[in-house]
């Protein structure tokens, strides 16, 4: 498959498969046209932090990128749980890139006009770090000094205005939350006038490969979200019509899945979402999913699994192959509807 | 000064924040109980303002590209969400004052990044966090501040008056756009104020006969209580 290089919002393509598994191959601006009336869309608004940041081991005097790589507490911008790379830029994928210098507890890091000190090693290549200052002026130093993740596939360095979404709010994902850029207002504002609904949650989507094979089976790292009260009670109404509840993206279905109750609605506020979801999670939300092409063995495509059986999975495989389908963040989209059985089981549940 | 509007809680940004109406604006809006940040570019300026004031300051320029999304990070990181944008920061293009056959493009071009540019691309990178305010039901507005040489053709105004004629437009057609997402757009003219930027521009103007930038950032806030849904703010006792 393609790795798509740039963010081309007006020429992507969608691939929809329905409840019964039929597929079909339209332009991505179809998305608008769309869903039914009573059904919810629900997407993540959360913007991308610039989550790398370049600078010195000060102990070693050796060069390092630091990336974010998981909050320590959410809407702290003085912490982070991180990984660390040695020499090199993103244009070295990240499996082949040179470690960093050996990080002790207590050792102190120059990274631009920030300084960090790394408060304690976690796991091998996970550590923590506390950076020197108040909240405004680190975000301030992070704002300035760092870039988004890159990634190796792309000839020309991300900006941070590549990585925010249309809806993108607040600075909370430490990679984009990427199935949003499918979004545009214009959708919206037909998806409105259609009697379709759209709802936010903000879910602070991690990073998606540390490179470091022992580190990436942890994936995906725990995430917090918040869902707004309105969008819960968007849900609750949803499903009492009987209307479809429609996730862009995986964090979206990792976030409400995680607030889930059992009769299919969610609880408002604050969470955290830990663990994957499995062929075997039984989803109580979310009905159908817009996610970007991924490969077998990617966690977002393992997660389809709990919304298509296997033989869907390879059908979908194969047409992205056979039809030219783009990958990774900037590529095309899929939108699954899940398989019937699951949605009967939905329905008995909420009539009881 | 007597104000009857209750703007608490509100979440606001406001760029060109360390001199005239914009630090008016700020003033005020912190004595309201308004959560402010305000970008401006120069850091010891800001500094001082962020100390005086207890808002959080922003380095940055509006009419860099480069600066956009930092800026925009910033107000949202800083303030958890954003309910009000107030684009005021300015520029007049050639100074003093010149005739357009007199103006260099690269003045044009200035006054254009400042105050249409900068406004559109904040905006832009804002338009998230404006519209999730809305959705939750705490209303959004983007207040655009404009002059009457974006209507009124006065000598000597050209690369202002053109970048402020297309803001005004561009306003009016964001206004129609983002309605049914929530978000109110105004096009506001302060008048002719006593501030460092009409002295640059009409250097022997008569201050005693120039509006005072709070009272001009005053009317700004009524028009923005009037445009936000009634439980974003709403009129309380008056505490003079």
């Amino acid at each position: 498959m393609i790795a798509a290089q740039r963010p081309d919002r007006r020429s992507a393509k969608l691939l929809t498969i329905d409840a019964d598994g039929r597929m079909q191959h339209l332009p991505r601006a179809a998305l608008a046209s769309l869903f039914s009336p009573g059904d919810l869309v629900i997407a993540n608004d959360a913007a991308t932090l610039p989550a790398s940041l370049m600078g010195t081991h000060c102990a070693s005097g050796q060069p390092i990128e630091v990336r974010f790589a998981a909050w320590v507490s959410v809407y702290d911008p003085t912490r982070f749980a991180a990984i660390a790379f040695g020499a090199g830029d993103h244009h070295t994928r990240t499996e082949d890139r040179i470690p960093p210098p050996p990080l002790s507890p207590g050792d102190r890091l120059e990274l631009g006009p920030l300084v960090a000190i790394v408060e304690r090693l976690d796991l091998p290549g996970l550590f923590r770090l506390r950076f020197m200052g108040d909240r405004t002026s680190v975000l301030a130093g992070i704002a300035r000094h760092g870039r988004p993740i890159q990634y190796a596939h792309m000839p020309e360095p991300l900006a941070l205005w590549d990585v925010w979404t249309r809806i993108a709010a607040d600075p909370i994902a430490l990679e984009a939350p990427s199935a949003g850029f499918a979004l545009d207002w214009h959708t919206q504002t037909v998806w409105r006038q259609r009697g379709v609904g759209f709802a936010t949650v903000t879910h602070a989507a991690g990073i998606s490969s540390t490179g470091d094979p022992t580190l990436d089976v942890l994936f995906p790292f725990d995430e917090p979200y918040r869902i707004p009260e309105r969008t819960a009670a968007a849900i609750k109404h949803t499903k009492s019509k009987d209307g479809r509840i429609v996730a862009i993206g995986t964090t979206v279905v990792r976030a409400l899945e995680s607030a889930a109750k059992a009769d299919g609605s969610v609880r408002a506020g604050d969470g955290v979402a830990s663990g994957r979801i499995t062929r075997e999670t039984p989803l109580h939300v979310v009905d159908a999913i817009l996610t970007g092409v991924h490969q077998p063995g990617d966690s977002h495509f393992e997660l389809l699994r709990a919304f298509a059986n296997d033989a869907v999975l390879d059908r979908i495989s194969a047409a992205f192959a056979r039809h030219g389908y783009r990958t990774h963040e900037f590529g095309d989209s899929v939108l699954i509807v899940r398989r019937q059985r699951m949605a009967r089981h939905v329905i008995t549940t909420r009539a009881r | 000064m007597q104000f009857d509007m209750n703007l608490r809680g509100l979440r606001m940004a406001v760029t060109g924040g360390t001199s005239g109406l914009g630090l008016a604006l700020v003033r005020l809006l912190v004595a309201r109980g308004t959560r402010v940040a305000f970008v401006a570019r120069g850091a010891r300026a800001v500094e001082q303002i962020a100390h005086e004031t207890g808002a959080c300051g922003i380095v940055g320029d509006v009419g860099r590209k480069e600066d956009i999304y930092p800026i925009a990070m910033q107000v949202t990181g800083n303030l958890g969400g954003l309910d009000v944008l107030i684009n005021n920061a300015s520029s007049l293009g050639p100074t003093p004052l010149a005739p357009l056959a007199d103006t260099e493009c690269e003045e044009l071009e200035l006054a254009l990044m400042v105050n249409l540019f900068g406004p559109f691309r904040l905006t832009k990178a804002l338009f998230g966090a404006l519209a999730a305010s809305a959705r939750e039901g705490r209303g959004a507005a983007v207040i655009n501040i404009s002059s009457d040489a974006a209507i009124n053709p006065y000598a000597g105004w050209g690369a202002y008056a053109a970048s402020k004629a297309a803001l005004h437009h561009l306003t009016a057609i964001w206004a129609k756009e983002a309605q049914g997402d929530g978000v109110s757009f105004l096009s506001l003219d302060p008048g002719d104020m006593d501030t460092p930027l009409h002295a640059i521009a009409v250097p022997d103007a008569d201050p005693r006969k120039l509006k005072r930038p709070e009272d001009a950032a005053a009317e700004i806030l009524r028009s923005l209580v009037a445009a936000l849904p009634s439980q974003a703010a709403g009129p309380v006792a008056v505490n003079p």
